[in-house]
């Protein structure tokens, strides 16, 4: 205070002190952290990422600027389309599954039960522990040989022999899937649990009280009221499951014969082992279409719809 | 003598000079067969290699290691990555020009970045002359165009593993040699309860060794001496064609096998034969496992091309052009290749690593257990990867993308037909092969 009316009044202040003063700069100054982890981390990596998608840059080699070559030998490489196809069916299965489990374990975790806090705590068990680590359990659960699921099932007498679960396309993807969904849905779950004690108990009441019964109260106020945040949970859901690599990696390397290659795995397999920097750069870049397309249709679901504010006003 | 003129003082000097001369002639030439590599002073080694398979390699490595140190004064840090993640981390380095200073890698490693390495020719010729000459396929691992820019330290190799008993059974006394009567071998084996298996995943150890040796083995090939895409041919189906009878013997899953997965199942019973490395009789000797009488190795048969024509994982040092002492890493390389580190080393590991000169061949440990000599020959029955043509960007590459495993993993299962398994692998590979 003292020191604005010094500024008018007083002598001419220092370049600093006007800095210190204006609230913009300051507001500049303190995101410059921020900033340049983005830019350094983030913007950088990804502007490279789409240069050496455009060169033909191998490991030991540097490249030159070839244009869209890369990505006209992918539009030829059935390989590369059947991960694009892979990538598609695992992220819309996987998600949808996901999203229909963790919604549904939401609801039942938003209910009056005991030991609500121990449960949630092991619902969040299998996000929190570190992919490889179960992806490799995974990997003993579905081996050809040693499987405990078979072993289970032939003790009980219900099958004759092991279960091949990733030796043929169908089961190999089924069982990825799978792995995927165990490892996804508390994230799901939590999140849209956080999201369901955000609407106000009195629509409920409103609700109960003009008749509603459950399935009307489900579709007619809790599903209104969660959008935005089922918005953002199935971006990153679907966002994390479309760039997934550890799981598969681990379990398959991408096969049986290549039908549970990612886009992920197979531009890690194309870049580092096989050394064609720029092949696996573009395929990489491939996939950011698709991602900014998922996030588009969350931008809309995210708009705070005007009804919704109004939810408030009792 | 009379009178001592100055002409006789100068012939004599002369005669005397001569003399020393042509002495000094003789010299040298021993000099030279000594390889006197004077290491810079302050030197220190980083070298990067890859993690143990079996304990003894590493206890060996790390206490000739400390020799040479005790020796030299130079000290040398060792570090160990999984096999795999070290090929992508020297080709890393060399990049980016910083690392270690010697990479223990694999296969066609060096010819990715020839120019990034330091010239080996020297060291390569004083081991080769000294230790009975390399085996051709070495020196072209560790050669391009005519100058060794990797020092081969030997193959990682498969052979047939399986069961005495089991074979006995089903009316064979050991592996048939020829890939006909390994069929039989196989048939009669599955009609016992007691199958064969091998991996036709993505394995990039047991998968390439196997998928390589039923495509060489019946004369096909990726490519020819000029560098052209072959693949697609008679020989390739008929190497097809028989894999996929070979896989109906299997039991099933191996699509889906990864390297440890034969291991496994060898182990604990579920399979009487495979290819695989030493590792499982080691494993077995090592745990006083059960089945270990029962356990005998044989090497791959031979095809209709009629000689052995078999892929092993090669391994190979290589110094890095960055270096700021490639003297003292060529004399660290010495020191570790020369008879007495290598020899016990050698034996520690159990018969796991077949050498790269021939002198070692002698080594008793192939000897002293009559179930090692077949591992003994390994580097002399095999190709390189890039058969028949130049090793280079384009053989790494097709490997690194399991091209041929894929073809036969496809044409075995019965996912496509060799026809089209073939003409996919073709495809495939004419990419990485264009110029």
């Amino acid at each position: 205070m003292s020191q604005s009316v010094a500024a008018i009044s007083g002598p001419v202040l220092s370049l600093g002190a006007r800095v210190r003063d204006s609230r913009d700069l300051l507001g500049l100054f303190f995101m410059l952290p921020a900033t340049v982890v983005l830019l350094a981390f983030m913007a950088y990596p990804l502007g490279l990422g789409i240069w050496l998608g455009l060169t033909d840059t191998t490991i030991g080699r540097r490249g030159v600027f070839i244009g869209l070559e890369n990505y006209e030998y992918l539009m030829d490489d059935s390989v590369f389309w059947l991960s694009v196809f892979n990538t598609a069916l695992y992220t819309v299965a996987a998600s949808v599954i996901k999203f229909a489990i963790g919604l549904y374990l939401a609801l039942l975790l938003n209910k009056r039960m005991p030991f609500k806090a121990f449960i949630r705590a092991i619902v969040l068990l299998p996000w929190i522990v570190p992919t490889v680590l179960s992806a490799i359990a995974f990997w003993w659960i579905y081996d050809a040989q040693f499987s405990i699921i078979s072993w289970v099932l032939v003790k009980l007498g219900l099958i004759d022999e092991y279960i091949d679960f990733l030796g043929s396309p169908g089961p190999a993807r089924a069982s990825v899937i799978a792995a995927n969904i165990w490892r996804g849905v508390p994230f799901v779950a939590i999140s849209l649990l956080a999201g369901l004690q955000t609407v106000p108990a009195s629509l409920y009441e409103a609700s109960t009280m003009d008749g509603a019964n459950a399935w009307q109260r489900f579709r007619y106020v809790t599903m209104p009221m969660l959008t935005p945040i089922i918005a953002v949970v199935m971006t990153f859901s679907v966002l994390f499951t479309f760039t997934d690599f550890q799981l598969i990696y681990v379990l398959t390397r991408g096969g049986p014969i290549n039908t549970t290659h990612l886009m992920a795995t197979l531009s890690f397999q194309r870049a580092i082992p096989g050394g064609h920097l720029g092949e696996g750069a573009a395929i990489a870049t491939a996939m950011i279409p698709f991602l900014i397309v998922a996030i588009v249709f969350s931008y809309y679901g995210l708009q705070n719809r005007k009804w919704q504010q109004r939810a408030g006003n009792d | 003598m009379s009178e001592f003129t100055r002409r006789d003082t100068l012939k004599m000097g002369a005669g005397a000079a001569a003399l020393a001369a042509g002495s000094g002639l003789v010299a040298p030439r021993a000099a030279r067969a000594a390889l006197n590599i004077q290491p810079e002073s302050g030197a220190k080694l980083r070298l990067l290699r890859w993690k143990r398979f079996v304990a003894g390699d590493e206890t060996l490595w790390m206490e000739n290691t400390k020799k040479f140190t005790q020796t030299t004064g130079i000290p040398v840090r060792v570090d160990n990555e999984s096999w795999e993640d070290v090929r992508p981390k020297a080709a890393v380095a060399a990049n980016i020009g910083a690392g270690p200073d010697i990479i223990l890698g694999w296969y066609d490693d060096p010819h990715q970045y020839p120019d990034k390495l330091v010239d080996l020719s020297e060291l390569a010729d004083y081991l080769g002359n000294k230790y009975g000459g390399w085996y051709p396929v070495a020196e072209s691992y560790g050669t391009s165009h005519g100058r060794w820019i990797g020092l081969p330290l030997g193959a990682a190799g498969a052979c047939i593993v399986y069961r005495q008993s089991h074979v006995q059974a089903a009316g064979f006394d050991g592996v048939p040699g020829d890939t006909g009567g390994f069929l039989k071998l196989c048939q009669a084996l599955h009609a016992k309860g007691t199958p064969a298996a091998f991996a036709l995943g993505n394995a990039v150890g047991d998968g390439n060794t196997w998928a390589h040796w039923i495509l060489w083995s019946h004369g096909g090939k990726v490519v020819d001496k000029d560098g052209n895409v072959v693949i697609n041919s008679d020989e390739t189906r008929a190497a097809l064609e028989y894999a996929a009878e070979l896989y109906k013997t299997f039991i099933p899953g191996t699509t889906s096998w990864l390297d440890g997965n034969n291991n496994k199942a060898f182990l604990a019973g579920k399979i009487s034969l495979t290819a695989n490395g030493i590792s499982i009789y080691y494993a077995a000797k090592t745990t006083n496992h059960p089945l270990t009488p029962d356990i005998y190795h044989a090497n791959l048969p031979v095809g209709p091309v009629g000689h052995p024509a078999e892929l092993h994982l090669l391994t190979q040092a290589m110094v890095m052009g960055y270096t700021k002492y490639p003297n003292a890493a060529k004399a660290y390389l010495q020191f570790m290749w020369e008879k007495e580190q290598y020899e016990p080393w050698q034996e520690a590991v159990q018969g796991y690593i077949t050498q790269p000169l021939r002198a070692y061949e002698k080594n008793p440990v192939w000897t002293e257990d009559p179930k090692n000599t077949p591992y003994r020959d390994l580097v002399a029955r095999m190709q390189n990867n890039g058969y028949a043509g130049p090793l280079g960007y384009a053989s790494a590459a097709v490997m690194a993308d399991y091209v041929v495993v894929n073809m036969v993993a496809e044409a075995a299962s019965g996912a496509r037909t060799p026809k089209q398994a073939m003409e996919r692998a073709q495809k495939r590979a004419e990419r990485y092969y264009k110029v």
